[in-house]
């Protein structure tokens, strides 16, 4: 187990009438890099701000390194944030921004001067030291941002969803430039964020967050292999959700009857359903076996094609079941050329047992 | 496309007209003051700065442009400072009464100036304060507030509403933050505002002329020079009032309307 760095115990945050976070509990690790992640209004940025000390808990502590953080000053604290705006100040040179923090500190003119470029340039920005901010692009802002952050070698970082306003491919190396300092620096990073693809490419463990509480915390791949509720079953990237009653059970394997068939899923340690119960799995749409003549499989439906989407080497079929249940389908494109869309009337989709995960959580 | 095309020139003749019809009696104000001949008449007499010669011969107009000097700078120090803290009060906070707060704030150019210089005339002399000085400050101050407040405040608008907690952030204290981040993001609106409040309090006379006793201001002068008699030392005064407004008015201008083009490139410390 890593050292503890970062501790939410029983955390609430009200506004007025309004509960932005609901009895948080969260502890992050030293060095560890954390995604938290869920759609607008759940109380992410909420949860960041007060880490920050912008925001107090209404109860509940916040211990970073075993201090309780929660009545200490935004300024006392050392937790700088790269924002999503990035509030740079715009009437000081980029060099100038990144010595901000230091001179907060007093640090004397030459010494703050020297450290301010010594950590532009390891962003690969020390030609543009003296340059005013409203001079640069939206990427060099971004590294200015991230410098004047991390001048002050904090334990840890804060990043309200710093990507949200650059391109697509500069955010790809934006995320190679974060995960690269990150593993560098040995520092804690707690990254809000609403994108999927950002925390699932760079964070050790994603938080996801709904209406003020933790939906489920994990690795990347257990969440999106294994969501513990509907709703991130629902919000992680494209699963085929079914609900149905569990018929019977036996080695292993559940048994559940569905308005659309009958699957059997497999059962998993923390889920055992018994016979009668209502029971909810979910078959990620990449997983889904798409064939033309009737296949021999344990879990099998046919279905019509209603639409396609295309959006590279991957391409999204929409198809319905008989009972009106949507199935989403990843093939990828090379193979979808094996199979005549246009004449074929149905469809056969069939998967494994192993490969459909049951849901803990209605 | 005709249309728009005699629209646009019947909307630049129109503010051609506009601009003669102001600055034609100041234009011809400017020319008669080198006039030589007494009263202003065409054809002109030949040039001649005598009058102007006059007017700086005259220890009473040194003395008034002394009056309007120290009341206007006086006055723009004060409403700029009252109108930075009722703007930010504004931009920061929310609490009860607010809206009565800013009405009240914004008040005093909704006031006749006449009533205003009454009302002020009558509350001085009340507490034994009229014809001092610092009294046209005081009532100057009041009248011109509103307009530094409304110049910063729209400054304030265009500040990231993160650009404080950012400094906080970084270990600034919240009076560290209105020093080295507030109030250099607001500068140039506080230069223009307390441009066009010296100008406002350069120019005022209503309230000048109840308040100020034997403390002439430039513009009582003025008034009292023409009630007098016609004489073209009133052109030459006036001129002179005009170019100082403008000047003051430009200067404001440019520092409301320039982003901080600042070429800071070999700047250091």
């Amino acid at each position: 187990m890593i050292d503890q760095l970062l501790v939410f115990d029983k955390v609430v945050k009200r506004f007025g009438d309004f509960t932005a976070v609901k009895e948080m509990n969260l502890s992050i690790g030293k060095g560890e890099f954390v995604a938290i992640m869920g759609p607008s209004g759940c109380g992410k940025t909420t949860t960041l701000r007060m880490l920050a000390g912008l925001e107090q808990p209404t109860r509940g502590e916040i211990r970073l390194d075993g201090r309780v953080m929660n009545d200490v000053r935004p300024h006392e604290r050392d937790t700088p944030m790269v924002w999503q705006s990035l509030a740079l100040f715009p009437f000081l040179t980029a060099r100038k921004n990144v010595e901000f923090g230091l001179r907060m500190r007093g640090m004397d003119a030459t010494k703050r001067r020297d450290k301010a470029l010594l950590w532009l340039d390891r962003l690969g920005m020390s030609e543009f030291a003296e340059r005013d901010i409203s001079t640069l692009s939206g990427g060099q802002k971004q590294r200015v941002a991230l410098a004047r952050s991390l001048v002050t070698e904090p334990p840890i970082l804060l990043l309200d969803e710093p990507l949200s306003a650059l391109d697509a491919h500069l955010v790809i190396r934006m995320q190679s430039v974060l995960t690269n300092l990150q593993r560098e620096l040995g520092i804690t990073f707690v990254y809000v964020t609403h994108s999927q693809s950002e925390a699932f490419a760079m964070a050790d463990r994603v938080v996801i967050m709904s209406q003020g509480e933790v939906a489920q915390v994990g690795e990347p791949k257990d969440i999106y292999r294994a969501p513990a509720n509907r709703f991130v079953a629902e919000f992680v990237g494209r699963n085929n959700i079914i609900s149905g009653k569990v018929k019977s059970q036996s080695k292993g394997k559940v048994v559940i009857d569905a308005p659309s068939g009958t699957f059997s899923v497999a059962a998993t340690k923390s889920a055992v359903p018994k016979t009668g119960d209502d029971a909810t799995f979910v078959i990620s749409a990449d997983l889904v076996k798409l064939s033309v003549t009737k296949p021999k499989s344990e879990n099998m439906i046919p279905a019509t094609l209603i639409s396609e989407e295309f959006i590279g080497s991957v391409v999204t079929l929409f198809l319905e079941s008989a009972d009106g249940q949507e199935f989403k389908v990843q093939v990828q494109e090379r193979e979808l050329a094996t199979l005549d869309l246009k004449s074929t009337k149905t469809f056969y989709l069939s998967w494994p047992a192993s490969s459909a995960h049951l849901l803990t959580g209605a | 496309m005709m249309l728009e095309r005699g629209l646009t020139w019947f909307l630049r003749i129109y503010i051609g007209v506009i601009f003669l019809f102001i600055f034609t009696p100041i234009a011809f104000s400017i020319v008669f003051s080198f006039n030589s001949q007494r009263f202003p008449t065409v054809p002109l007499g030949e040039f001649s700065t005598q009058w102007y010669d006059t007017v700086l011969a005259d220890p009473d107009v040194w003395q008034a442009a002394l009056t309007s000097i120290i009341v206007s700078v006086c006055a723009s120090a004060i409403a700029t400072l009252l109108g930075f803290c009722t703007a930010y009060s504004d931009y920061r906070y929310s609490f009860r009464f607010k809206g009565a707060y800013l009405a009240l704030i914004l008040l005093p150019p909704t006031i006749p100036l006449i009533i205003m210089a009454l009302a002020m005339l009558a509350w001085f002399s009340k507490i034994g304060a009229s014809g001092q000085v610092w009294s046209i400050i005081v009532a100057h101050s009041v009248l011109t507030a509103p307009f530094a407040m409304a110049i910063i405040r729209l400054r304030l608008n265009q500040m990231d509403e993160n650009l404080e907690a950012a400094a906080w952030n970084l270990g600034a204290s919240e009076w560290s933050a209105m020093r080295h981040v507030v109030l250099p993001f607001c500068k140039p609106a506080i230069v223009s505002a307390a441009c066009l409040c010296a100008a406002v309090s350069f120019d005022e006379f209503a309230i000048a002329w109840f308040v100020s006793g034997l403390n002439k201001t430039v513009p009582v002068m003025i008034l009292e020079i023409v009630t007098g008699n016609i004489d073209p030392r009133v052109n030459a005064i006036g001129s002179f009032v005009f170019v100082t407004s403008m000047t003051l008015v430009v200067v404001a201008q440019i520092f409301f309307s320039t982003k901080q083009i600042r070429k800071s490139a070999g700047e250091t410390g």
